[in-house]
């Protein structure tokens, strides 16, 4: 039998499948449908999936007039990409010292890791927010990254693709002459970038979409991220103007789409990675 | 003068003594096996030497220098790997020139794109080249270079690794059972090509086996280690034929010695159940525990005559160029095993009454704490001619 022959049992499957990301897509497309529509389109008895005059053009004008879309979409790499940087940069020593070396404090370490997963940021946001308040680093970069700086998700993700790592292949490298950073650099990191996609897309993927950090710690619009700039344009621009609103949500959503789009096959390669070993 | 001493090198793990109190010397050129079963300790003891675990106590010189303080990367050792532990993301050559490029280049030398621009960098980079071309031409490796360890068969793999070892000559190679992980044929040929190539470069080697027959077809000396000891360093002779301790004997040898525990009378008499024989010791106290030990290829099985103990065959194995005979001693019980020729063991099966002896010279007697009781060979045959007492 090829497989590609349509058998029953494979056309329910792939219709529940299907009805299912139908189902999950629907606000999405319900969203990309009401960035083309005209106000009296949007506010009609009927619903109606295709736009009856096509709006897109002036919606997604005043949507990129109204607010700085630029700024927005560059604070959002910027503070992805050095949350992103930050992370790594701290875990991926952190994870191998766990995995790898022995030392007496492993053990305490490794509960503290584990605490640290259970402690959800918003426990912290107050404390957090008036420590910023008290040295002034209110609306800035910095109260933007800092809190993210040490991700204990990343450790442990990492501290278990590094267990998988033959001990051998460390032992190796420090008989060949590398320092522990060497090992780190020349040995760990070339072969953990599966485990580094994966955790690049998590770590990526929320502090994108991450709304609650940002609107506590950022009041002046030069540092606001997309999805808070986002509301700024729904509290003072656009007041009731959805198809304008869902316009601007569009091009906010559309890097990560685009990325997902590209990277589709590494992204569903690290969640499974994950989903083995997490 | 020694290239390598290790004295009296104790280690623990949480209460588990490992290693207690190894000592060994390694002469210029020579090759050492190290060989025991699992878990004796052997691969702490490299591990301890190669400066990637600490020894509890006891002191390891190399070249006239004491490096138990020291970095593995400062003791100039090279070590293959079980797993070869290849790095899978650079190519054969570059595995091999790792080692190269981290003694020779200094760290400014190392950094990419920039390093060329530094003076002598390029020249470096054209030896280690070239240095890598050639240990890959004598290991016959050359067609491999620009595959990465994930393409590679592990004969391959293992000749990388070995080429890595080698590239820079180190003043001691370690080899962890660098073997195991090939398949039989691959291994008995990988064996010779590691002897000839030690001989060629003439780096003392230590080779950690738990296979007997590798150890005692390749190495200089072999040292037994059991339980964390070492029980005896010489040549592959002398372990077989001449074993000090009953640990020795019973570990190197294929098929297993034979070994029948009994106890000493009055004037050095041992008994075998109701038989007696007479050991050369009569200094032997009444009532010690001793144990006679007789490799299979010494122990005759003959069907006719009364010489020799009695017993039965249990169990036949044909081998081509021999036949391993299983009989039981009626007297005692114990199984005893012979190594014949086909001619001999023609007609021999199951049921088959026989009776078994050895020569005297063939016989070693064990102490109650299985060291060898030099001066205590049986006068006579031990099992021929019986009934002393």
């Amino acid at each position: 039998m090829s497989p590609n022959a349509f058998t029953l049992g494979r056309i329910v499957r792939l219709s529940i499948l299907s009805l299912g990301a139908l189902l999950f897509l629907a606000p999405y497309i319900f969203m990309i449908s009401t960035a083309g529509k005209a106000q009296s389109d949007i506010f009609t008895s009927s619903l109606n999936l295709i736009p009856q005059h096509w709006f897109y053009a002036e919606n997604f004008a005043k949507a990129w007039s109204r607010v700085h879309m630029p700024t927005l979409l560059f604070n959002g790499v910027i503070v992805c990409l050095m949350i992103l940087v930050i992370q790594v940069v701290i875990a991926i020593p952190c994870a191998y010292a766990m995995a790898k070396l022995k030392f007496r404090a492993a053990k305490a370490m490794m509960v503290l890791v584990m605490l640290g997963l259970l402690v959800p940021i918003h426990a912290t946001a107050l404390p957090l927010y008036v420590a910023f308040d008290r040295v002034g680093a209110l609306n800035s970069y910095m109260a933007l990254v800092a809190p993210f700086s040490i991700s204990v998700f990343g450790i442990f993700l990492f501290l278990q693709f590094f267990r998988a790592m033959p001990d051998d292949l460390i032992h190796a490298a420090r008989l060949d002459g590398m320092s522990e950073i060497g090992v780190i650099a020349r040995v760990i990191v070339p072969n953990a970038w599966p485990a580094i996609t994966a955790f690049s897309i998590f770590s990526v993927v929320a502090h994108w979409n991450d709304l609650y950090w940002p609107l506590i710690v950022v009041s002046d619009q030069a540092y606001a991220t997309p999805p808070l700039g986002l509301l700024y344009f729904r509290a003072a621009e656009a007041g009731d103007d959805y198809g304008a609103l869902m316009a601007a949500t569009l091009i906010i959503t559309s890097p990560l789409v685009a990325a997902f789009l590209i990277a589709q096959k590494r992204f569903v390669e690290g969640i499974t990675m994950t989903g083995l070993k997490g | 003068m020694t290239t390598l001493s290790l004295s009296n090198i104790q280690k623990s793990f949480g209460g588990n003594h490992i290693l207690k109190g190894v000592s060994l010397d390694v002469q210029p050129g020579e090759f050492i096996a190290l060989v025991g079963p699992s878990g004796c300790g052997k691969s702490t003891l490299l591990r301890i030497l190669a400066g990637l675990d600490s020894a509890d106590s006891g002191e390891i010189v190399i070249n006239g220098r004491e490096v138990s303080g020291t970095q593995a990367a400062d003791r100039n050792i090279a070590m293959v790997f079980q797993s070869y532990a290849l790095y899978p993301h650079l190519t054969a050559a570059q595995n091999i020139a790792v080692p190269l490029v981290m003694r020779r280049l200094t760290r400014t030398q190392q950094i990419p794109f920039v390093a060329p621009l530094i003076p002598g960098q390029r020249k470096a980079v054209a030896e280690i080249h070239r240095d890598v071309r050639e240990m890959a031409a004598s290991l016959k490796i050359d067609h491999l270079l620009d595959r990465k360890p994930g393409q590679m068969s592990g004969g391959q793999r293992q000749r990388v690794a070995l080429a890595r070892a080698m590239v820079r000559r180190p003043a001691v190679f370690l080899m962890d059972e660098p073997l195991s992980n090939l398949d039989a044929n691959l291994r008995v040929h990988a064996r010779g090509e590691i002897v000839e190539l030690h001989r060629r470069a003439g780096v003392p080697t230590l080779y950690v086996t738990h296979d007997q027959a590798e150890a005692l077809s390749m190495a200089d000396r072999v040292a037994v280690m059991i339980g964390g000891s070492l029980l005896q360093l010489a040549a592959p002779q002398v372990i077989y034929d001449d074993p000090q301790h009953i640990e020795v004997a019973k570990f190197v040898g294929q098929p297993r010695i034979n070994l029948v525990s009994s106890h000493a009378e009055a004037n050095g008499v041992v008994a075998l159940g109701t038989e007696r024989c007479a050991l050369a010791n009569r200094g032997l106290a009444a009532g010690t525990s001793v144990t006679l030990g007789v490799r299979s290829e010494f122990v005759r099985v003959s069907r006719s005559g009364n010489a020799g103990l009695p017993a039965h065959v249990e169990r036949v194995e044909f081998l081509g160029s021999e036949i391993i005979v299983y009989s039981k001693l009626d007297a005692i019980g114990e199984t005893m095993i012979a190594k014949v020729t086909p001619a001999e063991g023609a007609g021999l099966g199951p049921g088959t009454p026989v009776r078994l002896s050895a020569a005297a010279e063939h016989i070693m007697v064990f102490g109650a704490d299985g060291a060898r009781l030099a001066s205590a060979p049986l006068v006579k045959s031990a099992v021929k001619e019986v009934a002393y007492a």
